[in-house]
């Protein structure tokens, strides 16, 4: 399971940098989103994850008696989620914009501000 | 536990949502923005007066035992960058009442401005690698809608350029702190440190090092990932772009200096042979870039990078001697670099353009604007006995005594480089005739010469013409009486170099 996730990862890696590298600005969007996730599932991978069993410390113990699907790791997926979802919103925003004044998907037409 | 830290955190983020839950009538959310960074700037000196003698300060939250809890912690330099936060805080609080137009105001301009204050101070606060995510997600947001607030096709631009290369950035900074997290369970930096100091085959850990390493670097704007910092941040309006470039460039550049050599110090040679040719780039090709620019503000933003290289030329070096430079030059960079915002945006509400080609004659009308201007400008230049000067001389005697006599070099050719960009806009600015006097016919033929300016009413006269006065006071006081900065830049460092009182005092226990 992990290795497959693993798998899945850098090809969300790889496809995210392509699209990133593109000169349309939808392409962009898109490849920041895959990377998002991509990042998102790097996090869940690199933590190991431990199918099946939950993180709870039986009654009178102190610790964990066995190796158990680590909680906090999901914690900052959930936080990451929320972040990259908010600015990813305002990416598109800011592109709908861009693309009313210049009528182009092309980022070689964005040079407004080079002068 | 210290009581300085929360205070520190609480007060901009208190009045950023006051300055926008507020409604916006007369003048009362500048107001209470300029109240907000009087409590900061208050806060921040206790901070300083707390840490002065070489203690750290720490704050868990919630009082749950470290490393589980959100820890902060302040050292010698996270408070000497909160000092000077509150004061770039208060000076563009102050330009505001003259720069912020009533429709930036009903946006949230104040609001979105503390909240990103809130960030910066949360980013220099944290012992916390996710929470030092979180705080850099929380200044972008603020600063992304700060960057657009003003509503021009360009803003638009700028903006999608700004917000594209910082998520990229962000995401990298997120992966690294993932492998970090999955390598050695924990998200302390502190205790990061520790273990990672422990682990048995530091080479994977320099993985996640590089990711965190590239990711602020882009925020820094180091060479080869500074393209997008010119190309947004002379968009916004004046006192957005000057807080832009005192501020948001130095969040990345103090995590560099607090996370990769804590974090890192097994492998940390590695990451030193790498940051020294990056830095000398930096200066150089920074500086080149200024040079043929003929907008003030974007001819400055070159500057920023440039200027950023000597900053990491101290920390590739990190001799106590290079590091007590560096932070004396991140102190004078950001107090020199946001006043000079602060003139260009003062002399484009005078002309209405901030282009070098319709501007001139400001020596004759205005010679006391000239001579701020020049103070400012000879001191990023680093001329003697400004504030420039001591930490240029520091940081280039640090990269001799280290035996790197090129980056020494290439720090000085950087040096005249740049006084020679400052003296172009000297003469083109405020020495050369005013355009119209030389050619009546030119002025009509390009839709680009500057609109007509309405008169600046007397109260944003003098706002402005405050800001910038205090800002060059305090570059002076740095550059005339430099003995206590230094001092306290030395103890900065020394807490770098030897960071065992920051983890026992974040982790409160001995390594």
């Amino acid at each position: 399971m992990n290795v497959l996730l693993s798998i899945v990862t850098g090809i969300l890696f790889a496809t995210g940098l392509y699209l990133m590298m593109r000169r349309s600005l939808t392409r962009l969007l898109l490849g920041l989103l895959l990377l998002a996730n991509a990042a998102n599932l790097l996090i869940f991978v690199s933590a190991n994850p431990v199918k099946g069993r939950s993180p709870l410390v039986a009654e009178g113990a102190t610790a964990l008696e066995a190796a158990a699907a680590d909680p906090l790791p999901q914690a900052l997926i959930l936080t990451a989620i929320v972040i990259g979802f908010g600015v990813l919103s305002f990416a598109v925003i800011l592109f709908s914009r861009v693309f009313i004044n210049t009528q182009s998907d092309d980022s070689e037409k964005l040079t407004q501000t080079e002068a | 536990m210290s009581h300085w830290i929360p205070l520190v955190l609480v007060a901009p983020l208190i009045t950023g949502i006051l300055a926008l839950i507020l409604p916006d009538r007369g003048r009362l959310r500048p107001t209470v923005g300029l109240l907000g960074s009087l409590v900061l700037l208050g806060a921040s000196i206790g901070l300083v007066g707390a840490v002065a003698d070489g203690t750290v300060l720490y704050y868990h939250f919630g009082d749950w035992p470290p490393p589980f809890a959100i820890s902060y912690a302040a050292d010698g330099l996270a408070a000497l960058m909160i000092l000077v936060s509150a004061l770039v805080s208060l000076g563009t609080a102050v330009f505001a009442f003259a720069d912020i137009d009533r429709a930036s105001s009903k946006a949230g301009y104040h609001g979105f401005v503390h909240i990103m204050v809130f960030g910066v101070c949360a980013a220099f606060l944290t012992a916390d690698i996710f929470h030092l995510f979180v705080a850099f997600e929380i200044l972008l947001i603020a600063s992304f809608a700060l960057a657009v607030i003003g509503n021009q096709e360009r803003q638009f631009e700028g903006g999608l350029k700004y917000v594209a290369i910082n998520l990229f950035a962000s995401l990298l900074f997120l992966s690294g702190v993932g492998i970090l997290y999955g390598m050695l369970g924990t998200l302390n930096m502190a205790d990061l440190a520790v273990l990672a100091a422990a682990h048995e085959d530091p080479a994977k850990l320099t993985l996640a090092g590089v990711l965190l390493c590239a990711a602020f670097s882009i925020k820094a704007g180091l060479f080869p990932l500074y393209f997008w910092l010119p190309a947004s941040y002379h968009v916004p309006a004046s006192a957005v772009s000057a807080i832009f470039a005192g501020l948001l460039t130095k969040v990345g550049v103090y995590a560099l200096f607090r996370v990769i050599p804590l974090v890192f110090s097994a492998d940390w040679a590695y990451f030193q042979a790498w940051l020294l040719p990056v830095a000398n780039f930096t200066m150089v090709l920074g500086v080149f870039g200024a040079v043929v620019q003929k907008d003030l503000r974007r001819l400055l933003s070159f500057h920023i990078i440039s200027q950023i290289g000597y900053i990491i030329l101290g920390l590739a070096l990190f001799t106590p001697l290079a590091l007590a430079g560096a932070v004396l030059y991140l102190i004078h960079n950001i107090i020199v670099k946001t006043n000079l915002f602060y003139i260009a945006g003062f002399i484009q509400r005078l002309k209405g353009t901030g282009n070098l080609k319709y501007l001139g004659g400001l020596y004759k009308e205005r010679p006391f604007l000239a001579i701020l201007f020049l103070l400012s400008a000879l001191s990023l230049g680093g001329l003697p006995p400004l504030s420039g000067f001591w930490a240029k001389y520091m940081v280039v005697r640090a990269a001799l005594e280290a035996d790197a006599p090129f980056s020494a070099a290439v720090a000085l050719f950087t040096g005249l480089f740049t006084l020679f960009c400052m003296m172009k806009v000297w003469a083109e600015v405020f020495w050369k005739k005013p355009p119209e006097a030389e050619s009546g016919s030119h002025a009509a033929d390009k839709d680009s010469s500057p609109p007509p300016v309405a008169a600046l009413p007397v109260g944003s006269h003098w706002a402005m013409l405050l800001t910038i006065i205090g800002f060059n006071l305090a570059a002076l006081a740095v550059g005339l009486y430099p003995e206590p900065l230094i001092e306290f830049a030395y103890m900065a460092a020394e807490q770098l170099i030897e960071p065992a009182a920051y983890i026992e005092q974040v982790l409160g226990k001995l390594p």
